[in-house]
């Protein structure tokens, strides 16, 4: 890796930096612009009680030494405490739920770029063919089919009527529990991946270094993996962020009807009981790791196309 | 001007693909005002006596029963409507703010124009469904909520479309004229830029639909949308994953209906940009 390499890659982390603490210092904001605090559903506490317990919190402390306190705490990791689950941190929900959402994300993510690639090639490859016409069906379709309706169908089909998978649950080391949650996660992103490599592999292919390749009588393998793929993959490079956030934002869906314990489900609890802790802990990880994605694609992308690497 | 729609319709017309899709959008639409005043049951009675009830017609409810014994056909239809209209609703917020927004930045040009769309750039970049169950969090569950949220995600890129729209325009001779005419440039934008941009907006507008659909059935799945009694797509399809081992009926209307709704919202917006799509003929 260059120096020029290093350079751009910083320059970008310098600007995700104030994105990040600008996400957070608005979150908090908002969390404490709301009508209501966090105690309000407590049956008409006495005032007393009330003040005891928003100074336990440090509710009574100007907003700004709040945020202070907040800041700082993030700083070591800390999201503070659970307003409704008294006995753990927001942390410790966390650290609880995050392995299981990054697993099944981690899958997700990696059998649609496999897939959707290899699918997308072929398509390209095989023009107005059989694999061709599936390959954009299906592409219209995983775009198109939400996943809390694909989920239940294939819970339906393949749990209740045939049997071959457990309706849901989670017990870890049990591959049979993640087969439909993955499957219908990886769905969206893969038909997309899928569109996006064909389009620009159709485009590779017809470009004067191909032709010269295959004149040359290079085989088709080694023609698509040592030339084609690479410049090929650059708008499937861009569409990576989007595509971890569209696999997080259907992990709140998958995780709620299988029962995963992963931070999706935490956040779709928390928010249905309006637990401000929880919800604004969980927004800050989602956003530092699709920052963070966003950096790696950065990355990415100067290695694609080496044209990038030099302009600044 | 005319010669394009006209062409556009002559094209949309000849695609079997287009007409059923917008034939299936109309027909549910017609359905789902039609329908509950005409059927004597309503979402929100329940029939003790039937409660959760296979689809048929001897006990008078035709797609059968909820757990709560409420009529499927009617509530499917009134959620229908529901998540119909806040999905015209939602695009037609977002097709405002991100034509106005685009086509200022794009007429601005220069700082102005670089600060804007930084601003859609920081947005685009965050997980804004996160936020919006933020904003759920604090400011409680209604329907206007519903509609704010859902299309403040929606304009971004239609402002980024009509920008690019607008720039590549806006050195045109005609836009050249009316600044020489000494026309204000509010009068510019709407007079002469947006309505030359409005080919592109039409099609991307036809494609927001589904997706501001999609997305209020996903927070309704979640129980963060519409609240009980009344139903959308989205709490008919979490109400029916709940019954689908006992009662797959209540899971299988709304989601199909669903899925083969956006299905057609998406082909018709496919077919009517190649219809207007005029570079690749």
């Amino acid at each position: 890796m260059g120096m020029r390499t290093i350079r751009y890659f910083l320059g970008r982390l310098g600007g995700a930096v104030p994105t990040l603490l600008a996400i957070i210092t608005i979150s908090f904001f908002l969390m404490r612009l709301a009508p209501g605090g966090p105690f309000d559903a407590e049956q008409s506490l006495p005032p007393d009680a009330m003040a005891n317990l928003e100074a336990v919190y440090g509710l009574d402390q100007p907003l700004w030494i709040q945020y202070g306190r907040y800041l700082g705490a993030l700083a070591h990791g800390d999201f503070g405490p659970s307003y409704r689950y008294r006995d753990v941190t927001v942390t410790e929900l966390i650290g609880q739920g995050l392995p299981v959402s990054a697993t099944i994300g981690a899958i997700a993510i990696a059998i649609a770029l496999c897939v959707g690639v290899a699918l997308g090639t072929l398509a390209a490859l095989h023009q107005d063919s059989m694999i061709d016409y599936a390959t954009m069906a299906l592409a219209v379709a995983g775009v198109a089919i939400p996943s809390f309706v694909l989920l239940p169908f294939l819970g339906l089909v393949f749990a209740i009527h045939l049997h071959w998978l457990p309706v849901a649950g989670w017990e870890p080391g049990s591959a049979a529990d993640l087969v439909l949650p993955v499957a219908v996660l990886c769905l969206p992103p893969l038909a997309y991946i899928a569109r996006l490599t064909r389009a620009s592999m159709i485009e590779v292919l017809r470009s004067p270094y191909i032709r010269t390749a295959f004149a040359k009588g290079m085989p088709l393998g080694t023609v698509i993996l040592r030339h084609a793929m690479r410049p090929a993959l650059v708008p499937v490079a861009g569409y990576l962020v989007p595509a971890v956030a569209a696999i997080m934002t259907g992990s709140l869906v998958v995780e709620s009807i299988s029962g995963l314990p992963g931070i999706g489900r935490y956040l779709v609890q928390g928010a249905l009981n309006r637990d401000y802790t929880l919800v604004l802990g969980m927004v800050i990880v989602y956003s530092t790791f699709l920052i963070g994605m966003g950096l790696l694609v950065d990355l990415l992308y100067a290695w694609l196309d080496p044209r990038i690497r030099f302009q600044s | 001007m005319s010669g394009i729609w006209s062409d556009t319709a002559r094209r949309l017309k000849s695609s079997p693909l287009a007409l059923a899709a917008a034939g299936f959008i109309v027909a549910v639409a017609l359905v789902s005002i039609v329908g509950p005043l005409v059927d004597s049951n309503r979402f929100d009675t329940l029939d003790w006596s039937n409660i959760a009830v296979a689809p048929g017609a001897q006990h008078g409810h035709w797609l059968g029963t909820d757990r709560l014994g409420r009529d499927l056909f009617v509530r499917t239809l009134d959620g229908t409507r529901i998540s119909l209209l806040i999905g015209l609703i939602a695009t037609s917020v977002s097709l405002v703010v991100g034509v106005a927004y685009g086509a200022v930045a794009g007429f601005a040009g220069g700082n102005i124009d670089r600060w804007m769309m930084r601003v859609v750039e920081i947005l685009s970049g965050l997980p804004l469904v996160f936020f919006v169950i933020l904003l759920t969090v604090m400011f409680g569950r209604g329907v206007l909520l519903l509609l704010i949220s859902i299309g403040s995600i929606g304009w971004l890129t239609m402002a980024r479309i009509v920008r690019g729209q607008t720039l590549s325009i806006r050195r045109r001779e005609f836009i050249e004229a009316a600044i020489a005419g000494g026309a204000s440039s509010g009068r510019i934008i709407f007079k002469h830029v947006i309505p030359n941009v409005i080919g592109p907006v039409i099609v991307y507008a036809t494609l927001t639909v589904p997706q501001m659909i999609l997305f209020e059935s996903f927070l309704s799945f979640l129980g963060l949308g519409i609240q009980e009694p009344h139903a959308s797509l989205g709490t008919l399809i979490a109400d029916g994953a709940a019954e689908m081992e006992a009662a797959p009926w209540i899971l299988l209307t709304p989601g199909v209906l669903l899925a083969v709704l956006l299905l057609s919202f998406n082909i018709f917006g496919d077919c009517l940009r190649d219809a207007l799509d005029t570079e690749e003929r």
